[in-house]
């Protein structure tokens, strides 16, 4: 935790620095859904950029660069079954016994 | 009665009570919200079509940027409290708030113009997951809302008393805050942009 | 700014001159912050919840021993929209089931396992003045409250109440009439949102407030088995909690989020867009609901380890594989939870998987419970009360689990789900099992809350008489299962022809339930005539080792009178060369 006054100001500046770079992110994640890529394609570009982008909130304004165990190991227990939640139901459901439903 | 480590951190963990319980929190809530993008995949891969284009990604980045401003204001208020400036501290946390109101206000714009169509949840899934997404989303905006205006107001009051654990007590605010910056740098391109 | 760190505490009952007044009636019982008090409410009003469910389940097994009798004596009270002319109706047996289930997982046992037991207890246990954050627990407890008079309120709404199940599965759930499951709904949400509260409040208090000198591997078993609990609760109530939204966004917004298109109700097709998925609530559900089951046997666990230590004069066997154990299946428990779903259709890649973990998860389970076992092996047993509930824990843990494993295996489950096996299965581990265990901790515990003990004859006699009962109900339910009855059948299922030779069971049954009803009126009576009239105890009279026991009987605000230091591990019993046949954690080394 830092109670220096100048380490303090660094921090302001890089907190602007890191803001100005959430918006040029954001303007390129808008302007690369103009074109049109293929789904997939589309998808990943699209979350590798919001990772990048929330990755930068996550440790320098929530200041999860320099936090402590604890914290770290509850995150990636939390990291671990999100993805299972995420993608075990999908697993299920795409692998189904037989012919999908017709209407 | 004092409960211990309250403030000052405990040597081994290194961490105060509430830095251990905000984060705790997020973990939770990153579960929660986790349970809805994982609707979202299997409503989507589950449908026959699935809408592009319904939204307007002009609010929508308009709301991003609303949204990324506010988390840089929110822990530029919690710095200035740490360099013992609780004037500036407390006008940063307003204008958070000021933010935090812009957005919703243009949720609400957002909102009308779909209902006016006769869009609403109940019209499709894609609508469906959409209000309950951004919805859920903006009950935790109004929700960090009044967390702040009690601290810039009848909260304030501790900064005299026990200003270190005033600070703490934005710093976790502000974690807070950043978490829901965080699920909006998600939402807005899975809704607006996929 | 300097701030004190230690929490020291009053002798109760003397006055002292503070900065604080004395707190008013209202403050110090009702609304009280102090984990001590609010470990008793959750305690009390998780017991009555669970004689509540109980007597929910005494009038369904009445339907099921004499099926479209009219109930005797009090048929009458339950009103032509329930039981007209005294005899149950269809919709009332779905109501007391759904709820039965509901009311006894989420109001009665957790509640008392974890906001009882885990309030009061862990933090004496770790020489906590309270818990972290003391106004948040007080919060939790009154948000359950709400939740279960929510609950509660829900039989007096027109329809009744939730009749879907305890897991309320779509469509039924989505188009069930009136405002039962709403109520369910909203009632599912207060309660998990005070246990967010309570396990965030749990996980900081165990991290953060131990004692010196006591380390994560100097822990009382019954503090890990609390924390691992928590991590389950935090992290899977709020896809429930999710799915809870979506499902009363599709009763009340017309929302399709579980309805598949094409749906069919009363002939006529339902006018909602679909494109739903049932199947979605039903991996939301159970993401928790399996954890859950945990959540319920872990604290269990955690309670008869401590009373077979104290009864046996030994250590635990086996300390660290019990806690690699726990964690260990804590974890596991987050990936298993198809092994519920193994009938929906998912394909046979994905039921191998959960097949898999499911025999793995039962790993850790046997390790704890070989542990319990062993720990009795060349002991010197004290046949108290609490210690007969926690040995009857062992083997009927044992019959729960090992029942387990033909609904864990897929083609077993086939010919299994749904039966009355499951219900056999599932009420074993938690009624003989965690219930068992609960009443162990009361017995065990009541002298520390109150400075009495408790009754032992009629201890006894409340012990004898359940187990022999409580064994005549379930049992039966495997043969049932077994030969192919299904569950929820309001008629008891006369009307299938394969049932006929299983259907004089169901008279046990009932009148194994109506008198395992009759053996709990000791316990109650003992329970609260002890208050007043039990004999008077010190603060140690089980001569145990875990700190809890170092502070007075009861403790005052801020529990201990001087800093708790913990200068050894948990069950130091009958360490060669001592004094006595037990050294305290809290004693310091001889010179």
């Amino acid at each position: 935790m830092h109670s220096d006054p100048e380490a303090i100001r660094k921090s302001i500046r890089s907190y602007g620095i890191v803001g100005g770079l959430l918006l040029v992110f954001t303007a390129i994640t808008v302007a690369v859904n103009r074109i049109h890529l293929a789904v997939p394609l589309a998808i990943t570009v699209a979350l590798i950029i919001a990772g990048m982008k929330g990755t930068m909130v996550a440790s320098i304004f929530m200041h999860l660069s320099h936090e402590k165990k604890w914290i770290y190991g509850a995150l990636l227990l939390t990291v671990v079954f999100f993805i299972v939640l995420l993608f075990l139901p999908l697993a299920a459901v795409s692998d189904t016994i037989g012919t999908p439903i017709q209407h | 009665m004092e409960i211990p480590y309250t403030v000052e951190p405990r040597p081994d963990t290194g961490l105060a009570n509430g830095k251990l319980g905000i984060w705790l929190f997020l973990a939770s809530e990153v579960m929660l919200f986790g349970a809805l993008f994982s609707t979202y995949i299997l409503l989507r891969v589950g449908a026959i079509e699935w809408p592009h284009g319904e939204l307007s990604v002009k609010l929508g980045a308009i709301n991003t940027v609303i949204l990324i401003c506010s988390s840089v204001t929110m822990v530029v208020a919690w710095a200035k409290l740490k360099l013992n400036d609780f004037a500036k501290g407390r006008l940063y946390v307003l204008v958070t708030v000021v933010l935090a109101a812009v957005f919703l206000v243009n949720k609400y714009f957002e909102y009308a113009e779909h209902l006016a169509k006769g869009e609403g949840p109940w019209h499709s899934t894609f609508f469906a997951i959409y209000f309950t997404l951004t919805g859920l989303h903006g009950l935790h905006i109004v929700g960090g809302i009044v967390v702040m205006l009690y601290l810039a107001g009848p909260g304030a009051g501790m900064w005299k008393s026990n200003p270190e654990q005033y600070a703490n007590r934005v710093e976790y605010t502000g974690l807070y805050w950043h978490f829901v910056d965080l699920v909006w740098i998600f939402l807005f391109p899975v809704l607006y942009l996929l | 700014m300097e701030k004190t760190v230690t929490g020291t505490a009053h002798e109760h009952g003397h006055a002292h001159d503070h900065a604080h007044e004395e707190l008013g009636f209202w403050r110090k019982y009702v609304f009280s912050v102090d984990h001590k008090v609010i470990g008793i409410q959750y305690a009390i009003t998780g017991l009555l919840f669970l004689l509540f469910g109980f007597c929910l389940m005494m009038l369904m097994r009445f339907q099921l021993a004499y099926p479209l009798h009219p109930i005797p004596i009090i048929g009458s009270w339950f009103g032509d929209a329930k039981a007209p002319m005294g005899i149950m109706l269809p919709e009332f047996y779905n109501q007391l089931g759904a709820m039965h289930g509901t009311i006894m997982v989420f109001l009665g046992v957790v509640p008392l396992a974890v906001g009882g037991f885990g309030n009061f207890v862990m933090p004496l246990q770790i020489g906590a003045p309270d818990m972290a954050f003391p106004k948040i627990n007080m919060m939790s407890y009154w948000v359950y409250f709400l939740g279960g008079v929510t609950m509660l309120a829900s039989f007096f709404v027109p329809n009744g109440a939730a009749q879907s199940g305890w897991t309320s599965y779509p469509p039924l759930s989505v188009i069930a009439q009136g405002g039962g499951q709403t109520m369910w709904l909203i009632g599912m949400v207060f309660l998990i949102t005070s246990s967010l509260l309570g396990s965030i409040n749990f996980i900081v208090t165990i991290v953060q407030l131990r004692a010196k000198g006591l380390s994560y591997m100097r822990l009382p078993f019954f503090v890990w088995a609390q924390l691992v609990t928590s991590f389950l609760l935090l992290l899977a109530f709020p896809p429930l909690e999710a799915a809870g939204v979506l499902q009363l966004m599709d009763r009340l917004a017309g929302t399709s989020f579980f309805l598949p298109s094409g749906l069919v109700v009363s002939q006529k097709p339902l006018t909602v867009a679909g494109g739903g998925n049932p199947i979605l609530w039903q991996h939301l559900f159970w993401f928790l609901a399996h954890p859950e089951v945990y959540v319920l046997i872990l604290p269990a666990m955690g309670i008869v380890s401590e009373i077979i230590a104290n009864n046996t004069r030994k250590p635990l066997w086996g300390y660290r594989a019990l806690v690699y154990a726990i964690v260990f299946l804590g974890f596991m428990s987050f990936i298993v939870w198809a092994h519920h779903m193994f009938m929906t259709g998912m394909g046979t890649n994905i039921s191998a998987f959960f097949q898999v973990t499911t025999m793995i998860i039962s790993i850790p389970s046997v390790v704890i419970l070989t542990a319990l076992l062993l720990s009795l092996w060349g002991a010197s047993i004290r046949f108290t009360t609490p210690m007969l509930f926690a040995l009857a824990f062992l083997p009927m843990f044992g019959i729960g689990g090992l029942t387990g494993l033909p609904l864990g295996l897929a083609p077993s489950d086939i010919h299994l789900h749904d039966t009355y096996y499951v219900i056999g299965h599932f009420h074993y581990v938690v009624a003989p099992g965690t219930i068992f265990a609960l009443f162990a901790g009361v017995y065990y515990w009541f002298p520390k809350a109150t400075g009495r003990k408790m009754n032992e004859l009629m201890g006894k006699i409340h012990f004898w008489g359940s187990f022999i009962c409580i064994n005549c109900v379930f049992m039966p339910m495997f043969i049932q299962g077994l030969g192919g009855m299904n569950r929820r059948m309001y008629d008891g299922g006369m009307q299938y022809a394969h049932n006929a030779g299983l259907l004089k069971w169901n008279l046990m049954i009932g009148f194994a339930a109506w008198g395992l009803g009759l053996f709990q009126i000791p316990f109650i009576i003992n329970f609260f005539a002890s208050i007043k009239w039990g004999a008077l105890v010190d603060r140690n009279p089980w001569e145990a080792t875990t700190l809890e026991w170092s502070a007075p009987s009861p403790p005052g605000h801020g529990n201990f009178l001087t800093e708790p230091i913990v200068y050894r591990g948990a069950y130091e019993y009958s360490v060669p060369g001592a004094a006595k046949d037990f050294t305290p954690q809290f004693e310091p080394e001889r010179a």
